[in-house]
């Protein structure tokens, strides 16, 4: 069993606690285990970076430090923000002029540890070929939209994962449940992030464009593996339609939700009731119609 | 020995961080050094007479000159102290320049700097003997490697003047990239009448052979003497029967091979020849689709052959070639936008490069001249270029500009508007790069006769709407984010180094940049000159050029040939190792490490043997020098007495 340390950050504590659960579930049926990091801390977000660089990467690099004191050589946080975060202690701690300062703070340094998301944990350590031989529910017949926001590929320099700018990671391991997955243009436009509380018109264009993108091509629902683009995309679908005196109603699930789903896993135990827009129509079987939408296309 | 030192300021080159006249006060110290001064430009005239009176009048025997780097300057002060009397290899060089004024502020260490040089210098010189030069006679036939419009200049000048070229070319034909073009900048003359002539002219210069579907194997010897193995690539067609009459691509089975010569839009068959005006006009299989080399039964076209041209058992041949001088005319590829995720990475069939948009205008193209999209082969009628697409960009590795892009989408702008009068163009562009002989005004003309519509801005994404492709940018001038839903986006795509430039400079022994384009001798004095006597470069294996440069350039190689040329003999260079025969014992082990093949055995009265450097061959690297355990073997004015002489001054 591979052990991965597991950051959840503070958003899986809260509003995407069903990001948690089925990224646990998830983990635990590819034989991963997850070692969530025994008194980990807020990772500084976006007020400490703006604040100071060095207390920011202090403030995530004390979690690096305890992960690497479990002796876990992996750490893997589902949410991009708090990824970049660790990112940033680790190249901090590669600095040589911050390098001192950095270990005075958090009390050793973090050398050698491989820091990834949900998405590269699960596209490089099962990936697709895997997950399509352990699918017990097919998607077969849905067509799903793989967005992966600014952040899960991007900067380059820190992500090296997948094309900063056409990312296809998760294109593939959707389209290993067997359903659809279109070419998605606005894979990695932005959802207008944390404007989504001080500019919410800012959100209502941006996120907007991506729900009518999505809807353009077919999609039935948007797959993330952002809490903050999970919100601006669903939480505020609401919002989004009354801005845009449109009537989008794309669920608009995590990519361990969906994982789960075809992995056979009931929808309650991955919290699929927790999203605002409901995902029902994921739990449609069309396995069956195969043939006939094959006729009728 | 008497030892005369002289200190240059350079203007305040040097003298701004160094105290000259402490260095020469100080030089006046050291051992056998009789005079010593300080002077503004020791270069100058005036700066060399100075040297020369020193000689005369105290009876100078060797010379220090402490300036800028021996690169430079060194043939220039051996030339002044032989025209004063002396070997020319009685003096010696102190790089206080490169190595110390310009790479330090600190006035007290560079000035302790300079005058360790010197020591070194001095100490060395003291072990200098003078050296004498042989002549060798120059064979005067010229190589060039690559057969674009460069290369095909350099070889017409040459030939014009009367002496035998070898052109070797890697593709089928010659013509390079401008035979690719439909038209050129900025005169709009069609590019195949102006370089077809040329083409022909090469085929039928009888003092010019042409060895087209080749490659240099090896290049072995040195400036007037080189020999040259040329790797002649099967081509399954015996060339001295093919008439070009065609029979056997119209009748080829396999139609879907690749259309190189059209960038991949067209399909072509697998025995081709690329284009009506192509030069040699022969036929050439290509084996990846061939169906009888592929085991399949076929053979069409050797049934079909009025001439018997066709032989499937051909193989690679090598041809050698002796020359005494080499044209490097390689030229460039085409950056391949593949890792531009956001324009498509090259999934987007009507999101083209320049050069496929080049072949789509040209009438010998895969659409006959008529503008269309590769997708559906529907007239666009919206057209987006985009400009600096792995040009100016580090991100790609690609931080230098390529120079022909601002120049070259203006053109298909002009005769987009011409062909499609109804289209409308846009140019994203970053900063509009025009300067040349009516460069400018042809882009005005683009924007203000032909109303080409220019946005400055980077596009940030291309993606698929139906069936067009919608091209979101920022125009920058006006701060806005703009979309525009395009039938077709042509990329400008930039410049890069040709494909194996760097083994065929190793091959060469000259040096190349960061990126793959070769290094001239100096970027402004000596622009087609490389570091290998005897090797000149023209054309786009430089850097990015335009084809008015490339000819240029071309004319500049071929000159610099000529004035070689118009001796018969050329002095050899004594800088070469020499085996002093009491001392060696016969171990071989020079002959086995040295890289040039130039040691051999020797036999002395009694069956005695012995190592001998041939003197012509020997490029005097030092490899033997170092490896000879009796240090019997000695490299002429780098000796082990003359290093450790430096070494010890250094030290003391």
């Amino acid at each position: 069993m591979k052990r991965v340390a597991y950051y959840k950050g503070c958003s899986l504590e809260g509003l995407a606690a069903e990001y948690d659960r089925s990224t646990r579930l998830v983990c635990e049926a590819f034989g991963i285990e997850l070692v969530e990091i025994p008194d980990w801390n807020c990772c500084g977000s976006t007020p400490a970076h703006s604040y100071d660089p060095l207390l920011s990467a202090a403030l995530a690099g004390r979690n690096l430090a305890i992960a690497a004191d479990q002796g876990c050589e992996m750490v893997m946080s589902p949410c991009p923000g708090c990824l970049k975060s660790l990112k940033g202690a680790q190249e901090t701690c590669e600095d040589p002029k911050l390098r001192k300062p950095f270990v005075d703070l958090v009390g050793r340094d973090v050398d050698g540890m491989k820091t990834v998301s949900l998405l590269q944990l699960l596209y490089e350590e099962v990936g697709p070929e895997a997950l399509q031989k352990a699918v017990r529910r097919p998607l077969t017949g849905h067509t799903l939209i793989p967005y992966y926001g600014c952040l899960l590929t991007r900067p380059a320099q820190k992500a090296k994962f997948d094309d900063p700018e056409n990312p296809v990671s998760l294109d593939r391991l959707l389209e290993a449940t067997g359903a659809a997955v279109p070419d998605f243009p606005y894979k990695t436009e932005c959802c207008g992030a944390t404007y989504g509380v001080t500019r919410n018109d800012f959100v209502g264009r941006l996120s907007g464009r991506i729900l009518d993108m999505a809807e353009r091509l077919g999609g039935e629902a948007i797959v993330v593996a952002c809490p903050l683009c999970q919100q601006n995309l669903d939480m505020r679908q609401d919002q989004i339609n009354k801005y845009r005196s449109s009537a989008f109603h794309l669920p608009v699930p995590y990519i361990s939700q969906v994982l789960g789903l075809a992995l056979g896993m009931s929808p309650k135990m991955l919290g699929l009731d927790k999203l605002c827009v409901s995902p029902d129509i994921l739990l449609e079987d069309r396995t069956q119609d195969r043939e006939a939408q094959g006729s009728a296309g | 020995m008497r030892i005369g030192v002289f200190v240059c300021n350079c203007g305040t080159n040097i003298a701004g961080t160094v105290d000259t006249k402490k260095v020469a006060a100080e030089a006046l110290g050291f051992a056998d050094v009789v005079y010593a001064t300080n002077y503004m430009y020791t270069c100058s005239e005036p700066g060399q007479q100075e040297i020369q009176r020193a000689i005369a009048e105290q009876g100078l025997q060797g010379v220090v000159v402490a300036a800028c780097s021996p690169r430079m300057h060194e043939p220039t002060f051996r030339r002044a102290v032989e025209k004063a009397g002396l070997n020319r290899y009685m003096f010696e060089m102190a790089n206080i320049r490169e190595h110390v004024s310009w790479i330090g502020n600190d006035r007290e260490a560079n000035t302790s700097k300079a005058i360790d040089l010197v020591r070194m210098a001095v100490a060395k010189l003291r072990f200098n003997a003078p050296l004498f030069s042989s002549k060798m006679p120059v064979n005067k036939r010229l190589l060039v490697i690559g057969g674009g419009v460069a290369g095909i200049q350099a070889a017409l000048d040459c030939a014009d003047g009367g002496m035998d070229v070898v052109m070797v070319e890697r593709q089928q034909y010659i013509g390079g990239k401008m035979a690719k073009l439909d038209k050129t900048f900025p005169t709009i003359d069609c590019s195949s009448c102006i370089l077809g002539p040329k083409m022909v002219d090469v085929a039928q210069k009888e003092n010019i052979t042409l060895y087209a579907a080749s490659e240099i194997e090896s290049i072995s010897g040195y400036i007037g003497n080189f020999t040259v193995e040329i790797r002649k690539k099967t081509t399954f067609v015996n060339w001295e029967a093919c008439t070009g009459c065609g029979a056997c691509m119209e009748k080829c089975p396999s139609k879907k091979a690749a259309d190189y010569f059209n960038e991949g839009l067209g399909a072509a068959r697998a025995i081709n020849i690329p284009f009506p005006q192509a030069i040699p006009k022969k036929a050439m299989i290509d084996a990846a689709y061939c169906r009888q080399l592929n085991g399949k039964k076929c053979g069409v076209c050797a049934k079909i052959c009025p001439v018997k041209a066709i032989d499937f058992e051909m193989k690679d041949e090598i041809v050698t070639e002796k020359v005494g001088a080499i044209i490097v005319a390689t030229g460039y590829d085409l950056f391949d936008h593949a890792v531009y995720g956001e324009y498509g990475g090259g999934r987007y069939p009507d999101v083209i490069s320049g050069l496929q948009y080049e072949r789509i205008l040209s009438a010998s193209g895969p659409f006959g001249g008529h503008i269309r999209r590769p997708s559906d082969g529907k007239e666009p009628k919206e057209i987006v270029f985009i400009s600096c697409v792995g040009s100016r960009d580090a991100s790609v590795g690609r931080p230098y500009c390529s120079g022909i892009c601002c120049m070259y989408i203006a053109k298909q702008a002009i005769l987009t508007r011409d062909h499609l009068p109804e289209s409308n163009s846009y140019v994203f562009y970053m900063d509009i790069r025009s300067p040349g002989k009516n460069y400018d005004e042809f882009v005005r003309r683009a924007q203000e006769e032909y109303g080409v519509q220019y946005i400055r801005g980077r596009v940030g994404k291309i993606y698929r709407r139906g069936e067009r492709m919608v091209v979101q940018g920022a125009d920058t001038l006006l701060g806005v984010q703009v979309e525009v839903e395009a039938d077709l986006v042509v990329l400008a795509t930039g410049v890069e180094s040709s494909l194996g430039a760097g083994e065929l400079a190793e091959k060469l022994r000259i040096s190349y940049d960061q990126y793959g384009f070769y290094m001239e001798s100096h970027p402004k004095l000596r622009p087609v000159e490389t570091n290998t006597a005897g090797v000149y470069l023209a054309g786009a294996c430089q850097g990015p050029k335009d084809i008015p440069s490339s000819v240029a350039q071309g004319s500049a190689a071929a000159s610099k040939v000529q004035s070689l040329f118009a001796h018969d003999t050329i002095e050899t260079n004594p800088q070469v190792a020499l085996v002093n025969e009491r001392n060696c014992i016969a171990c071989g082990k020079c002959i086995q490490v040295c890289p040039f093949g130039a040691i051999q055995w020797k036999e002395l009265r009694g069956g005695i043997k012995k190592a001998e450097v041939l003197a012509s061959v020997c490029q005097g690297c030092g490899v033997c020098n170092a490896t000879c355990p009796p240090k019997a073997i000695q490299l002429q004015h780098a000796t082990d007495n003359q290093i450790l002489a430096e070494v010890n001054e250094l030290c003391a």
